[in-house]
Parts: structure tokens; sequence; C-alpha cells
């Protein structure tokens, strides 16, 4: 089953890059190619494959530049460490259910001993629980404020997510009006300003907004010259990501830029015309279909399922064959030691095609995001 | 006007539906709302109707219908054409409550006539004098057509020149010269009090009859300013006619009763009357506001007059009685009677007689017209002018492209009901219409709040009555249903006949009609109601008897712990019934709990009817009379069910998703709690921000349901198909296993949920349509079958569209994955109200067809997009955003056309479509000498005297768009609105006497 892996004897090459893992005492040695690292979940898989430790829930941590010991839980993060190591990425392994997150860390210098003796030696130094890091499906988007380098000074853009949270939204709205700047000189004109907290809600339990903002954008969309009902119907209509950019009746706790000409559009901070609001493109409208909710459907009684995308194109379909195949040999748990024979010289090894077993398939599609 | 939108898309995409359609309202069709003044031109042969909104609405033949609208918004007084002459006609003379006169012309525009205004004439007040004085009370412009006499509040009568309409200030005649000649026992220092009428003597147009509120009648010579006759009335006067030869008058008072004056040489005074009569006396009686003479050449004169009922007895009643000799009928009216007149040959000879052909009489709720030349004096059924909201409006529904077959046997079925009716021709038929004849036959059908539904011939210009299906008589109802005042007995005085259509009572609200479904090629139709009732009925030319087979529909499935507080079912009539020939029930099925149909729709190739309910929906097979299927809408809660039943017993009320009872009460506890500060200023509206959620009590509610053949297990199989949407937003869908044709009777239908989707935005799902592999719905049943519309698609992947009230999106099936969406509300902050899946024809060829999704949102307008790419078009203002119950009552028709309430008792229609438009065009003869068109050009100075231009000036014609005809292929004509579905399950309370009802909501 282990085919023969091109170049084994020029590990060094150009392309490859030295991988030394480390698991409790032991250590493995292998090499990637730098060129095409692959994805986490590939990596990963390998690592409990060398390490022997194929249904073991492990961390994964690297050595950065620094000396920092960082996690590697992600596509991004694992090709940061691949792309930064020189010339030998260092991984520790630690198991998920004695980690020491503690570990982990940017400050690093100081406790760059530290750290690896902690590693080295994680029963030694009891440290008191931590919050765990999820993995990223795990991860869920909290109310922010987003747009601070495109935005003037005086709006303040706020991202609420009622997604994942029992929290009622928990404000409510009203017509009123505002004295503008306005080419006739000072001009009271109509707006929406938000009436009242719930306390309890997102709204309150954020901070983000306070009774008397003025709302100017719902989702990138302008309120002037709509209804109290109208705003009122597209705020809920977007009320699973709702995005609303505030005047806040505050206006001392703004966030202040170093620079008055850093924002990346360029417009004039202390404008409050109406006219400089809708000209500014919104950095979250990229995103927005992707986070968008998905519907529910439920096939013969079976479980409630979200409804996929239909595949626009034909390339796209191919990505997606590749990812099922990448799923299995993630999962794919053991191989027989005979195999295991993983000389640090053995050259990129493009372990995803490897081991092919169609048994685990459909077990595979289980419970997985995609199934076409 | 249009407003494109997406801008920066590609303008080829924008270019099929950016093009074709336009948007305009075309005629109004209906009863005019809220009429207060009428007149009858004779020469012209045609009828102007006044309303208190201050619209001019003329009539002639039936399509010959002319339309003005006052600027001022103000109460159309009086009415007045000025007598039509050789030259001179088509003028009417307006006069609004605000006191001012304003003169209208029919004029020719491309051909067609058009009603505008010309000018406008305010009596300036006097000096001195409260502005009461010269309020008008009387107009009447002389048969010269150069004067008009208004008479007024003190008494003064002012002459006006036509139609220029400049005050002739030397000519006022005031009270004062009158007075002189009155003898001073009469006077008795009193004023003669407000000009009541004033008439011109029907062979000398030099004399005028003018007659004083206190009872003084004066013939007065207009040229020597002197006068002939007095007659010295003590009785209040109302009114005053001559007698077509000149020699008597009839004056009609306040006390019930009419005189009859002889007139003789100048110089004289008459104390009193040669006959004076109270006909509903001796008990005291209510005044006699118009009165008309009638001379008839077969014998005694018709005395026509209204009013004079007895004060306690009949003081509530709406008459208008017809005398003839000893014949005396009392036309008995459902609502207040505006006015009236009759209809007979314009020029009498010397020593000849009028010999009234009709009498016309506009009530505030229908115009009725009487046969006066045929004994009995029967009713003429009125080609336009139909009362829609005889009982109000419940629901309505358009049938387009009806086969003829059908389209006989119901106008035969229509006949047949109503055999008492003249078949004297419509007396009113001036004009020409020339519109051309309707391309194919449209049937409106409206539900009504007392269990009937109306076939409305709506292929052209005027909505004609077909066909009237009544559903009462298969219940047993509290009060006997039917025409018992028309057998009253013979001894009743006075003898009440009952005209006219108008019933807004409703005997049981439960019989309203909430939901129709009609297949035109198998005259089988659903009517669903009030109370969970769903006739299946079918229609026969042959009168039967039958016994209506009953099917009760357990829709919670004996869910514990529910308990219905609603109204009861309606108990069906035991045994045969009889049935008129017409659309006849076969199959009743009843809900349980018999909560509001919310939806339906049928199916006649497979026999299946399915029905919604705020709980839950059902199917029934018809043919086999078994319930296929019945499933409640939401998921089994018994706190949740609760809070329905609760809610369906509780009153109606006008809560809107977006403030809930509990929130206003959370609102409320807060204002309590702000309520210390004194500067709490005034509270706002506030509106509260929260996702929908699933406990919203009326998320059960069925909004749609749909029947497809498609595909939604496998894409190898298609087959029957139901599917059904909810407030809640979700769909659910069943795999039907319907029989063939021939094995209808041995094997059962079955049903089973293949798929269930839940749009997580929850907004309510307004319609559900599937669209073929070419991206075209899916053809109605038997349309195919009859060579009538192209076989769908069945090789390419279909296509789901579901719209909600914020959303559209397309789904591919069977593999449910989402395609395409539009969020509306999300961009817009508007809310779909109702939806239609129309396809443009383009005009190069009408082969080549492109589909687009019509919208009426909550703010009234229509949007339209691409379909399946759902890419905004166009949108168009249709609606004020205010008139909600225009907005709910809004339908589509196939061919581009739609039609919306804008008065209970009137419909807009209105045209999508730049090559399909009904609107009426028509010519009134109106031939004027040239010197008289130049008045119109001379005097610009006068009083309000102004020259409109415009009709000089032809407006443009629009170049014909490229694409010319719209089709509307979606069947489900929703009533897109939370509320409007909300309100059906709410039992009504019984409607109080003497209110209308406005369109359900």
């Amino acid at each position: 089953m282990n085919r023969p892996h091109r170049g084994a004897a020029g590990s060094r090459g150009l392309g490859t890059m030295e991988v030394k893992s480390k698991f409790g005492a032991e250590f493995r040695r292998f090499s990637l190619e730098r060129s095409k690292p692959g994805k986490f979940e590939e990596f990963y898989g390998l690592l409990q494959h060398v390490h022997k430790i194929p249904n073991v829930d492990v961390l994964v941590g690297y050595t950065d530049i620094h000396g920092d010991l960082l996690p590697i839980n992600n596509d991004d993060n694992y090709h940061k460490a691949v792309s930064t190591a020189n010339p030998l990425l260092r991984i520790f392994i630690q198991r998920k259910e004695d980690a020491d997150y503690s570990a982990f860390g940017t400050d690093t210098m100081t406790r760059k001993k530290n750290v690896l003796s902690n590693v080295l030696r994680p029963d030694n130094h009891k440290k008191k629980p931590h919050i765990v890091i999820s993995m990223p499906q795990d991860f869920r988007p909290v109310s922010s404020i987003i747009d601070v380098d495109i935005l003037p000074e005086t709006h303040r853009r706020v991202r609420l997510y009622k997604y994942g949270t029992d929290k009622p939204l928990g404000f409510y709205i009203r017509d009123g009006s505002s004295v503008r700047v306005t080419p006739h000189g000072l001009e009271k004109v109509p707006g929406i300003f938000i009436s009242r907290l719930v306390p309890g809600g997102l709204a309150q339990s954020t901070g983000l907004l306070a009774v008397n903002d003025e709302v100017l954008e719902v989702n990138g969309i302008e309120v002037s010259g709509k209804s109290l009902d109208q705003v009122t119907d597209m705020m809920i209509a977007n009320s699973r990501n709702l995005i609303i950019t505030v005047r806040p009746a505050n206006q001392r706790n703004n966030v202040v830029r170093n620079s008055r000409t850093s924002g990346s559009s360029g417009q004039s901070t202390e404008s409050s015309l109406p006219s400089s609001t809708p000209n500014i493109v919104a950095n979250f409208l990229q995103g927005e279909e992707e986070s968008d909710e998905e519907d529910i459907i439920i096939e013969d009684n079976g479980e409630p399922q979200q409804i996929p995308k239909a595949a626009p194109t034909s390339e796209s379909l191919e990505s997606l064959t590749q990812t099922d195949l990448l799923h299995e040999s993630t999962q794919n748990g053991f191989l027989p030691s005979s195999e295991v024979n993983l000389n640090h010289s053995a050259g990129s090894i493009s372990m995803e095609y490897e081991v092919q077993d169609p048994g685990h398939k459909s077990l595979e599609e289980d419970g997985t995001i995609i199934t076409l | 006007s249009p407003q494109t939108k997406g801008a920066g898309q590609d303008p080829a995409s924008l270019a099929p539906a950016a093009s074709l359609s336009s948007h305009r309202a075309t005629v109004e069709h209906g009863f005019p709302s809220q009429p207060s003044a009428l007149a009858y031109d004779p020469v012209l042969r045609v009828m102007a109707i006044g309303t208190k909104a201050g619209a001019v609405k003329l009539y002639g033949a039936p399509g010959v219908e002319l339309t003005g609208l006052h600027k001022e918004t103000a109460t159309v007084t009086q009415l007045h054409f000025l007598p039509g002459q050789v030259g001179v006609c088509g003028w009417l003379l307006s006069l609004l409550d605000d006191n001012t006169l304003h003169l209208w012309e029919v004029c020719q525009k491309d051909g067609c006539s058009h009603l505008e205004e010309t000018r406008s004439f305010g009596l300036p007040g006097r000096p001195g004098c409260s502005p009461g004085i010269t309020r008008v009370t009387v107009v009447l412009p002389m048969s010269s057509c150069a004067v008009a006499c208004l008479g007024t509040e003190g008494g003064a009568v002012y002459f006006l020149a036509l139609p220029t309409l400049v005050l002739l200030e030397d000519k006022t005649l005031f009270p004062d010269e009158i007075l002189q000649s009155v003898p001073d026992e009469y006077r008795c220092g009193k004023a003669l009090g407000p000009v009541e009428s004033i008439q011109e003597h029907p062979r000398d147009s030099s004399r005028l009859l003018i007659g004083y509120s206190r009872g003084l009648v004066v013939l007065w010579e207009q040229s020597t300013r002197v006068v002939q006759h007095l007659f010295l009335g003590n009785q209040q006067l109302e009114s005053l006619a001559w007698e077509q030869s000149g020699k008597s008058i009839v004056s009609s008072h306040s006390d019930g009763g009419y005189m009859v004056w002889a007139v003789s040489g100048a110089g004289q005074k008459t104390q009193q009357p040669v006959m004076s009569t109270i006909p509903y006396g001796p008990f005291p009686c209510k005044a006699i506001s118009k009165i008309l003479w009638r001379t008839c050449e077969s014998g005694n004169p018709f005395i026509i007059f209204s009013g004079g009922m007895p004060r306690a007895s009949y003081g509530d009643r709406h008459c208008v009685s017809v005398l003839q000799g000893q014949t005396l009928a009392t036309l008995d009216f459902t609502s207040r009677v505006i006015d009236f007149f009759t209809v007979q040959s314009p020029e009498v000879a010397e020593g000849g007689f009028e010999n009234p052909r009709a009498l016309v009489v506009l009530v505030e709720e229908e115009l009725v017209a009487i046969d006066l030349q045929t004994p009995g004096w029967p009713t003429i059924p009125a080609p336009y002018l139909a009362p829609l909201h005889s009982s109000a409006i419940t629901c309505s529904c358009h049938v387009s492209n009806v086969p003829l077959k059908l389209w006989e046997r119901i106008i035969s079925a229509g006949e047949q009901q109503s055999p008492r009716l003249s078949s004297a021709a419509w007396p009113i038929d001036g004009g020409k219409n020339l519109a051309q004849e309707p391309t194919q036959r449209g049937l409106l059908l409206t539900g009504h709040e007392d269990g009937t539904v109306r076939f409305w011939d709506a292929s052209g210009v005027s909505l004609k009555p077909l066909y009237k299906l009544g559903t009462a008589g298969i219940f047993q109802t509290d009060c006997e249903h039917n025409d018992s005042l028309n057998q009253a007995g013979e001894e009743e005085w006075p003898p009440f006949r009952k005209v006219g259509c108008f019933d807004p009572y409703s005997d049981d609200p439960r019989l309203g009609v909430q939901k129709i479904a009609l297949c035109k090629y198998t005259a089988k139709m659903v009517v669903a109601g009030t109370a969970g009732q769903v006739l299946v009925m079918e229609l026969s030319d042959e009168k039967s008897e039958h016994a209506v087979s009953v099917a009760t529909v357990d829709l919670l499935q004996d869910r514990e712990g529910f308990t219905w507080k609603g109204h009861d079912r309606l108990a069906p009539r035991n045994g045969p019934l009889p049935f008129a020939p017409g659309f006849q029930p076969s199959v009743l099925v009843q809900c349980v709990p018999p909560a509001a149909v919310t939806a339906v729709t049928l199916h006649s190739e497979w026999n299946l009817v399915a029905f919604g309910t705020s709980h839950g929906f059902g199917l029934f097979d018809y043919y086999r009379r078994n319930p296929v299927l019945a499933s409640p809408s939401r998921s089994p809660c018994g706190s949740r069910s609760a809070a329905s039943a609760r809610a369906g017993c509780r009153a109606r009320r006008g809560s809107t998703p977006a403030c809930p009872p509990p929130q206003v009460q959370e609102a409320n506890a807060q204002l309590a709690e702000q309520a210390g500060p004194p500067e709490v200023e005034m509270t706002p509206v506030q509106r509260r921000i929260e996702p929908r959620s699933a406990d919203d009590s009326l998320s059960g509610v069925v909004r749609c349901l749909y029947f497809a053949d498609t595909f939604l297990r496998d894409a190898a199989h298609h087959g029957p198909t139901m599917w059904a949407g909810t407030n809640s937003g979700s769909v659910f869908a069943y795999a039907l296993e319907v029989p063939s044709q021939e094995k209808f009777s041995e094997r059962a239908v079955e049903a089973v949920l293949g798929k269930e989707i839940q749009l997580m935005h929850r907004a309510p799902v307004v319609a559900i349509a599937v669209l073929d592999g070419r991206g075209n719905p899916l053809p109605e049943p038997y349309e195919v079958s009859r060579d009538l519309a192209k076989a769908p698609d069945m090789q390419g992947s279909h296509s789901m569209l579901i719209s909600s009230e914020e959303q559209f999106k397309v789904f591919t099936l069977p593999k449910v994955s989402a395609k395409t969406k539009f969020k509306l509300t999300a961009h817009e902050g508007c809310r779909v109200r109702k939806v239609a899946l129309v396809s443009l024809a383009s005009a190069s060829s009408e082969e080549r067809l492109e589909n687009c999704l019509a919208c009426l949102t909550n703010l009234g307008d229509i949007h339209i997009f691409t379909v399946p790419s759902l890419r905004p078009q166009v949108h168009y203002g249709c609606i004020r955003k205010e008139d909600i119950s225009g907005i709910a009552s809004c339908v589509f028709t196939k061919h581009g056309q739609g039609f919306y309430l804008i008065s209970p008792s009137e419909f807009e229609r209105f045209s999508l479509s730049a090559r399909n438009v009904t609107e009426p065009l028509c010519r009134l003869e109106v031939a004027r000498l040239q010197d008289t068109s130049c008045l119109r050009w001379d005097v610009s100075q006068g009083q309000g005297g102004f020259a409109m231009a415009a009709s000089l000036y032809p407006h443009p014609i629009a170049p014909a768009p490229a694409i010319t005809s719209l089709c509307v292929s979606f069947q489900q004509q929703l009533d897109g609105d939370a509320e409007a579905a909300a309100s059906q399950r709410y039992p009504r309370p019984a409607q109080p006497r003497g209110t209308t009802l406005p369109y359900r909501q």
C-alpha cells in the first residue's frame, strides 16, 4: 500500500522542509513539500500517523522564529508555520485532555525556557484550567464594531450577531429629527433613532448601541427617506446578522485614529453630511452572502440539514470532490506499524493519496457539511 | 412613473422587463363610492354622477365612460348638463360644497372623448352680509344655454353668462324686488327664505318659476323683470316641477304633502292650490324632497317623488314613490336616495306627451332603473355600475381565457336566476364605444360575506354581473335567507316594493367566502369559508335535488389538550336539497377546528382539493369522497396550540407582527416606570426590533397550497406532489400516489411527506411554484391535454420558487439546494403582499416568453423580477401604502392586468402590460359650432376664469414598447398579508345594521 515516494534522497532540496515533531518523549522527523503543504487536517492526520496515535485528540503547536509556541489548528496558521519555518519546523504535540494552554503565548523571550519545560514536563506544572481554543468550525462570530478604518469618526458601524445566542436583540427604534449641515445651512432632518434598550438584551449587553443613537444605515442600505416601518422591516429581515451604522448620541467615546488620512476610503472624518456616508464601500458586504443563515431541509422525516448552495460551475464541483478525498485521509485511522517507516529522509510525502479505504466513505459523508 | 433599479447591472439583463411594461390605472369597475349628485342629458343620452371625493363620471352606452376629477377635494352637490340644443352640448356644470361652480366640457382628442374642466366660478360674498347669504342652493342652466340662474340661501337669484361663467351683476334678482308684488298680509314682515327651486317654463324660456323656502312661488318674466303669477303657499317648500304643457305646477313640501297649482294669465295671485294631498298621511310625514310630473299618452300622468314617508312607522325607509292614477308603487331602497330622473324623448311636441320610458334612481349604494312602460314596472338590469359590495367582498379571484362553452353555461345559469327583470334595453345609451372587442373572456369572481360568489364579466370596460352563486342554503342558519320582503302582504300600506340588491346585512358571518378556486376546463369549483367549510361544486345546466355528502377532516389529528373556543362549525342541512341550474355542491368538507380557510387549491385532473386553515392543512379526494391527508401545520406543542385557540376566539385586533400584544404590555410597563419625571415628552411611536419567533400564535396559518407534477424524491421519476407553505416560513412537500383515470374508483390516493423546508428567516410563505427544465412555470391541469399550453420540460431539472414575505428563493429539485435569491425586505424595507409569476412575450415573436415575477408590496408598489435569476427589473407605485384594504384585495390576471378595490364598491383596473390594456375609449357626438369653442379663449379675466389649454395639445403618444403582452401564470393569488390571514381566523361579531363593510383586511 505504501507507494514509492518521489525524490526520497533529495529531501533537503529547494522544495522540501524538514519537520521535527515531538509527542511526549518521542520525536519524529519527516519532510514536507514547502510549496504544497496541503491542508491542516491532512497534516494532523499525518502527525497522528507518524506518532502512531491515530485515535488520540491532540493539540499541535510549533515554535516560530521568535521562539514562541504557537498553535496550529487551522489551515491558515498551518500555512504560516510552514512558510516561516526556517529551516526546521518544530512541532510540539500534546494530548488534548492534559494540554497546558498557557504554554501557548506571544510574550515569548522571557518565557521561552518555561514554555519548553512545560511542554516537556507537563505533569510538573499544574495550571488552572484554561479556556479551550475551539476548532474553526466551532467558532462563533460575536458582536463588534467594524469598518473603523473607513467610516468617519463620528459614525460607528455595529455588527450584532444574534446567531447562537438566546438573548433577544433587545432594542426599539423611533422617529426623530437631527440637525445636519446641508447646502442650505443647518437643517432639521427626519431620522430614525434608537429609543430604548431592553435590559439583558444583546444590544445592551454588548454596549455598542445606546439610546438616542441615530440609525444611518442598515446592512449597508441608507435609511434616510425610509419610514419607521420600513426600517423596522429591514432590521427584522437582517436580524440574524444585523449591521447598523449609527451616529452615537455620545460622541466622546469615538474611536480616534492616529492618522486622519489613514482611512482606506479617504473619507473626511469630520464630515457629517449625509452624502458622505453612502459612498463608503463596506467591508462586510463581501462576506455577507456567505455569512447568511441557511435554510433547513428535512428529507423523508430524516434529520434536519442545512440547504447547500447549488454548485454553479463544474470547477467548484472538482474542488468539492477533492475535499471529500481529503476527509478520508484525515479520518482514516490505522496503519500497520510496518508501514510507519517514516524515515525523515523519506522525502516529501503526499500522504493524502496513500491510503484509500472505500469502506469508510459512507461514514465520512455523514455529518459533514457538503454532500452533493 | 417607472423606476429602474440596479443601475450597476448589466444593461442587457435589464432590457427585457424594463422595456416591456408600463403601469397605469385604466378603468374603475363597480359603483362609485359615496355618490352625491346625479344629472342626465336627454340629448346625449348620458348620465353624470358626482361623488363626495369630487369625481365626475359620465356613463352612456356600455363602454362609454368618461371621468373627471375636481382639483378641489370637495363634495359635488349638484350636476347639471347644459340643455343640449343643436350646436351646443356636452357641457356640464358642477356645484361643490365649497360654493364653487365648475364647467366641464366633453372634448375630443385622438378621436376619443374626454371630460375636462374648463372654467370655475365662485359667487362673491355681499359686503356686510354673512357669507352664508350667497351660498348657492339652486342651479338652473337655461335652455338658451347663454345664462345659468343661481338661487342662494339669502333668497337672491344671480345670473351667470355661459359658458364664460361671468356674473351678470346688473341682472341679479333680490327678494326685495319680489316682495314688492307680494300682498302685505302674506308678507308679515318675514323674509322669503332661501331659494328652493327654479324651474324654466317648458314652453317659454324667458319665464322662470322661483320657489322660496317659506312657501312662496313666483312666476317671473326674466326679460321684463315682471312678476306674472304669485302662488302664496303656506307650507315650507321643498321642490317644484312643471307639468310639461306649462298649465300647472306641482310643489312638494316639508310636511310630506304635495300641491298642484293652476297657472293662468298675468298679474294673478293664487291663494289655494287646485289639489293638495299628503300621500302617506294622516300621521306626520317626512318631507318630499323632490317631485316630478310626467305626462303619459296612455293615461294618467306619472307623479314621482322621493320621501314623504310616515315619520313614526317608516321614517327610516328610503323610498321613491311612483304614482300613476290609482297605481302606486313605493320603491323601497336599502340606502339613502341621492336623486332620480326619468328618461324620455328630449323634444315634446306641443300638445304631446312625455311618455317616460324609465325612472333611474341613484341611491347611496347603487343605481336602479325602473321600466315605466312595462306593467308592473320591473327593474332593468344595469350593464355597469354594479354594486360589487351588495354584500361585503371578502375575496376575489380572476380567471382569464375562459372557454366559450363554460362562458355560455354561466350566462345561461345567470339568466335563469332573475326572470323578473325587464327585457327593455338599457335606456341610457348615448355615445359610441370605440374600444376593440375584448380578445378573450375574463371572469372575475368575488366572494362575499353572505356566502355568495358573484361571477362578473371582466372582459371589457364595464363589469357586468353574470351569475350569483349562493352557499347559505346548504347550511342551517338562524335566519331563513330569502327574498321574503318581496312577498309582502297585498294589504300592506304603503305598498312597499323592495328594489335593488344592496344588502349589507349578513345573517351569519360564518358563511363568508374566504377562498375560491375554479377549473375553467372542467367547470369544477371550490368555495371555502369562514367556518372551515370547503364546498366542491360542479356546474350543471339542469336543476337538481340531491343530498350533499358531508365529510369532516380533523386537522389537529385529535391533539390532546386542545380546545377550540371560536365559532361553531356550520350545521349542514339534512336530506336532499333543491338546486337551481348553475354550480351545485357535491361535497362539503368541514375542517376541525372550524377556523377560517386560509388557502385552497384544486387539481381537477387528480380529483383533489387541498385546503388549509390556521391549524393545518388537508387533502381531499372528491371523486371517492375520501380525505387523503390531514396534518397540523405546526409542531405538536400543547402550550402553543392552546395559545392559538385563545387567539382564535379573541376579537380581531389591529395588531401587527411588529407590535404584538405582549410587547405592547411591556412597552406600557416601561412607560409607567417613566411616568415620574415631568420632562417626559410625547411618547414617540416605537418599533421593537426582534427576529421573527417560531412561537408566534399565527405561525401555523397555512398561507399557500400548490399542486405540481414534478421531481420530489429522485431525478428519474416525476409525479404528483402537493406543497403547503405556512406563516412561520415552513414548506411541506408531499409525494402523491394518484391512480390513473380508469382506476380512480378502485384505488385511493396516497400522500407521503417527502420534504420539509424551514426558511431560517421565518417569514410567511406567500407563494410556491415549480419551474420546469426551461424555467417556465408548470401549466395548469388539463391545459396541456387540451392543447392550450406547451407541455412542460420534464427532461431538465426542475426548480422551485418560494416567495416569502421578505425574500424570493429558487431551489433545485429533487435535491434541494439554493440557487438564487433576492432579499426584498432587507434591501427595500418593504414586504411582499401579492405575488404572481408572469411571462413576457416579446413583440417580435409571440413564441418567445420571458418569465418574470410580479410582486405587490405592503407599500403598494409593484416590482418586477426576472425568473429564475430573480434580478430586480423595474417597479411602479400602484396603490397608496395607506390603502391597506386596496393592497389586500389586489388580484393579478394572466395577461398583465390587475384589480384592486379603491372603495368597498369599486375595483380599479390597472395594466402592467403596454399592449394588453382595458380602458374606456368612446366618443360622444358633441358637434359644436366653431364660435362657441372660440368663447373658450376670449374670457380669462372673469372670476375664476380658467383657460384650460391642455385639450388643445394632444399628449404625445408613447412609442409602443418592444414587449407587448404580459401573461400571469401563477395561480397562487394569495392574500400576501399576515394581518389578513390573522383576521380571517377571528370570528367577527355580526355587523350592526346600517354600516358598510370594508374589505376584509
